[in-house]
């Protein structure tokens, strides 16, 4: 009897149309939703899954600051950092809410063994059946100066950098106050939670990376660069070119810049060893913003020069406050590093490096090598060149300047038995604060290193003496540690 | 002249595909264990002999009463609900606090099996039921409304399809629709198997379509009230294209004609639009289903699973290594979403293949059944079947709004599981009819009287 089977037939077709719409359905998914999908932030899974990797450690020297550890929870290896206030501005923290900072962020598909440099090994462990293994960064950091240059700052909030002059390699970068990442990284979530919330709520920002991501007034130091700008532009005849030292009103102001630089006619190196403030005032008021802001720039201000870990562009004032320049007067207090001015310690050491390296400003940089897990090299550091800030004359003429500031001025706290060492000091009396920034930019030259010491709390009077006594002395802490 | 073709009983073939599902679905019950704590836990010996007893007398009952019966149906459904055991147990480990679900699903499954063999038992000679038609008719009737009887009904996740039974040891819950699925099929093939006749022959053709009398077609909208009833008061899409689909397709099947389809698929996309207009709760489920990132928190259950299956990816994490449990009643509704989870689309695409397989069968024995109402009572139920699968995995993977309905043979659940093992029971039950040898009742006298020299004998492919 087969009466009905023309439409038992007809709806097997239509079952059959039914199943096919799940299965396509299903593969449709695959292909075109499920990318989206796990890129999700709110997809826990992915999330717990990226964060229970086993990632490479990140080392200085043959020491490993930060690593992984197997244990035995949910989250399988624990980030743990081995000196973690010291080197947090380099290891950043790995968390599981408030994700990752640092080269705990920006190599963080190196250090999983996820970068596509790394491909042919992925490709390997998945074929066997295992999971990458993270690859190791190694950083260019020297442990020993890291240690000194914490140890000179001894809790006072403040910052240190220190380059290799020839290459922009990053020998040492301190902040302080610091935190411990281990405290964000621990398994412990309603504790990393509570440790993010009091890092957050300190007034004295632990978490502030003051070396590369904080701007500050850079007081005399800036001086440097005045110089540098004058001796290209042409505006001094050399170190030993005169300048106007007696006392200044400033441009359209009553106020009066005091004398006091031991006559009224100096050489220009004379006026960087005492800082005399007239007679750069005056060079910036000559200068104008265009002429100070051409030097800035050669110098690597405007721009974020650090790409491993974030950095802040310096500036030369604020442009969203004067948009439509600055004035005579206010280019005179730009000149002696006051008004608007504002740079990290890592510009004021990236200074000192492209004096000391006849006038090539090299790109700063912290990852030397990436290796994967069994070793193999998968990048290799090339020191990159930013910019000519001056001719090697110009370089030349104010390394001689700054041996002379250690040498017979305010920076002879800096100096070093058997080596060349130059310097200059700068001081700002912030408003708000009785407290003073002490800056003190320095280079050693046998040992091709430059070094910015920066203290934000400085308790003395607003001199240069004072400035060189707070940061000259860590200056020279780090470049005894890298002899 | 009529081809006689007799069937192998084939027994010997399902008796090995049994033991290959059970050996599949304890595969994943070992590898859960071994992929979570590295060591099988000390009851497994007994895990293995409940399952493997239940298949047996499963077979056994068969092999004595309805020999004939297909061989590929059982093994299928043994398969999934061995499967459905092993994810449930998988999601009991993966929770917060250790839960036995499995060890009760387990014993339900014991109690499907019972009713299944009751089932062939009672009701071998399934052409008696034909006279009962009406009541089992009202019955099925009432079972279907009767989750909106207050104080019965409870409502379960937005949908009213479940009723609370609280009896003398505590409250039992249960949704009537899994048993009058099964009893309106019955009462539908009986009625349209006496009724298909007038259905056809009467009518009266305006514009060129023939239309049947009131009288016939009275039935047809009895039904879409019926199911409207359900869409508008349980709020449960997939119940009520459930139970109006299988009407629609089995008048079809009937009466041969298109109109019925056509004229039913108009009154449904109708009243399911005019349910969209009119009701919130099911512009909810409308739209969790077109953009549910539109609502992270309302929307969380489905989200999640579509992450739980983003993640599994094309072969999924392995058998205890995805994070199932993350989905809100994955033991449940999401089963699905989990195997595609832990299993992939591969996996998730094989089970939609073996529920396939179960349904091609079904459709075969309708095929192959020599009287109307086994023809019309297993195309049912194998429409039913498919169509309660195609709802509710099409909701879990966002081909469709989301349903209640429970993933047969694998959703945790007695109630679902009892009904359909009985599906099941029922379907052989046909398909042993279809199969087994003619030549006891010969229906036509020329063929009987020519039956020494022109009657082939032929072995099934």
């Amino acid at each position: 009897m087969n009466t009905m089977n023309g439409p038992i037939r007809k709806i097997s077709v239509l079952a059959m149309v039914m199943f096919a719409a799940l299965l396509i359905n299903v593969s449709v998914s695959y292909v075109l939703r499920y990318d989206s999908l796990n890129e999700n932030t709110l997809n826990r899974r992915v999330m717990d899954a990226r964060y229970a990797q086993q990632r490479g450690p990140i080392m200085v020297g043959n020491n490993p600051i930060a690593s992984s550890e197997k244990v035995k929870d949910r989250f399988k290896y624990l980030r743990s950092y081995s000196d973690g206030p010291l080197y947090a501005p380099i290891t950043g923290f790995y968390s599981y809410y408030y994700g990752a900072s640092a080269l705990e962020d920006t190599q963080s598909a190196e250090l999983a063994g996820q970068a596509d440099s790394q491909f042919i090994d992925q490709l390997v462990d998945k074929l066997a059946g295992s999971e990458p293994p993270g690859g190791t960064v190694e950083t260019t950091i020297t442990g020993k100066a890291q240690r000194a240059a914490w140890k000179a700052l001894a809790g006072r909030t403040g910052a240190v950098v220190a380059l290799d002059a020839a290459t922009g390699a990053v020998k040492a970068l301190v902040t302080s106050p610091s935190y411990d990442p281990n405290e964000l990284a621990t398994h412990d979530l309603d504790a990393s939670k509570a440790a993010w919330e009091r890092l957050n709520a300190d007034p004295a920002k632990p978490m502030a990376n003051r070396a590369t991501r904080e701007i500050y007034p850079t007081g005399s130091a800036f001086k440097l660069i005045t110089a540098a700008a004058a001796l290209e532009q042409g505006l001094v005849d050399g170190p030993e070119g005169l300048v106007d030292a007696t006392a200044y009103q400033l441009p359209l102001s009553s106020k009066v810049m005091e004398g006091k630089c031991g006559g009224d006619e100096i050489t220009l190196a004379k006026a960087l060893v005492v800082s005399c403030n007239p007679a750069f005032a005056r060079l910036g008021a000559e200068l104008g913003e265009s002429g100070l802001q051409r030097q800035v720039e050669a110098f690597g201000f405007d721009q974020a020069p650090l790409k491993d870990i974030p950095s802040t562009a310096s500036r030369l004032y604020s442009k969203a406050a004067h948009p439509d320049g600055i004035d005579l007067a206010q280019a005179a207090m730009t000149g002696i590093g006051e008004f608007e001015v504002g740079a990290t310690p890592l510009q004021m050491a990236m200074i000192g490096a492209a004096i000391l390296n006849d006038g090539v400003v090299m790109r700063p940089y912290v990852v030397d090598t990436i290796t994967t897990a069994d070793l193999k090299p998968v990048f290799r550091a090339v020191p990159e060149q930013l910019s000519q800030a001056v001719s090697s004359d110009t370089a030349l003429a104010l390394r001689e300047m700054m041996v002379d500031v250690v040498v017979n001025g305010t920076g002879y706290r800096a100096a070093m038995n058997g080596v060349e060492v130059g310097g200059k000091t700068g001081t700002y009396a912030p408003e708000s604060s009785p407290k003073r920034y002490a800056w003190f930019v320095a280079f050693a030259t046998e040992l091709n290193v430059a070094v910015c010491a920066f203290v934000e709390d400085a308790d003395l009077e607003n001199t240069e003496i004072g400035g060189a006594r707070a940061a000259a002395p860590i200056a020279k802490a780090v470049m005894e540690a890298l002899r | 002249m009529d081809e006689v073709v007799v069937y192998r009983q084939r027994r010997g073939i399902e008796a090995v595909l049994l033991l290959l599902a059970i050996a599949v679905a304890v595969g994943g019950y070992f590898l859960i264990h071994l992929d979570i704590d590295a060591e099988l836990p000390t009851e497994w010996p007994a895990a293995v002999v409940v399952l493997t007893t239940l298949a047996l007398v499963a077979h056994l009952v068969i092999r004595w009463r309805i020999p004939y019966a297909d061989p590929i149906i059982l093994p299928c459904v043994m398969l999934l609900n061995g499967l459905g055991l092993a994810m449930i147990h998988r999601l009991d480990l993966g929770g917060n606090e250790r839960m036995h679900s499995a060890e009760l699903q387990l014993g339900w499954t014991a109690v499907a099996v019972a009713v299944f063999c009751a089932v062939i038992f009672a009701l071998r000679e399934i052409r008696t039921l034909n006279r009962f038609w009406m009541l089992l008719f009202i019955f099925g009737m009432v079972l279907l409304l009767l989750p909106l009887v207050p104080g019965l009904g409870v409502e379960k996740n937005g949908s009213q399809i479940w009723i609370r039974l609280n009896l003398g040891f505590g409250a039992y819950s249960f949704q009537p629709a899994e048993l009058a699925k099964i009893v309106l099929t019955i009462a539908f093939a009986a009625y349209l198997a006496g009724t298909r006749e007038a259905l056809v022959a009467a009518g009266r053709k305006i514009m060129g379509v023939e239309l049947p009398r009131l009288r016939d077609f009275a039935p047809l909208l009895l039904m879409w009230l019926a199911s409207l009833a359900v869409l508008v008061f349980q709020k449960d899409l997939g119940t009520s294209l459930l139970f109006f689909g299988l009407f629609v397709v089995m008048l079809f099947v009937s009466t041969e004609r298109l109109l019925y389809p056509i004229l039913g698929a108009a009154l449904f996309a109708g009243g399911a639009y005019a349910g969209f207009l009119l009701f919130t709760h099911v512009q909810t489920r409308v739209l969790a289903w077109l953009d549910p990132f539109a609502d992270y928190d309302r929307n969380y259950q489905i989200i999640t699973a579509q992450f739980g299956m983003a993640w599994g990816g094309s072969i999924g994490t392995g058998w205890g290594l995805g994070r199932p449990n993350l989905t809100p009643l994955a033991k449940t509704d999401f089963i699905a979403a989990a195997f595609g989870e832990e299993l992939g689309v591969a996996g998730l695409s094989a089970i939609i293949m073996v529920y396939a397989i179960i349904v091609a069968r079904g459709i075969r024995a309708a095929l192959g059944s020599n009287d109307s109402f086994g023809k019309l009572l297993a195309s049912g139920l194998s429409f039913v079947f498919a169509i309660q699968v195609f709802t509710i995995i099409a909701g879990v993977t966002r081909l469709l709004p989301l349903t209640g309905l429970t993933t047969p043979f694998m959703s945790q659940g007695g109630s679902s599981l009892v009904a359909n093992w009985a599906t099941v029971a029922l379907l052989l039950i046909v398909t042993h009819h279809a199969r087994r040898p003619q030549t006891a009742k010969p229906r036509d006298p020329v063929v009987n009287l020519a039956s020494d020299e022109t009657i082939e004998l032929k072995a099934a492919a």
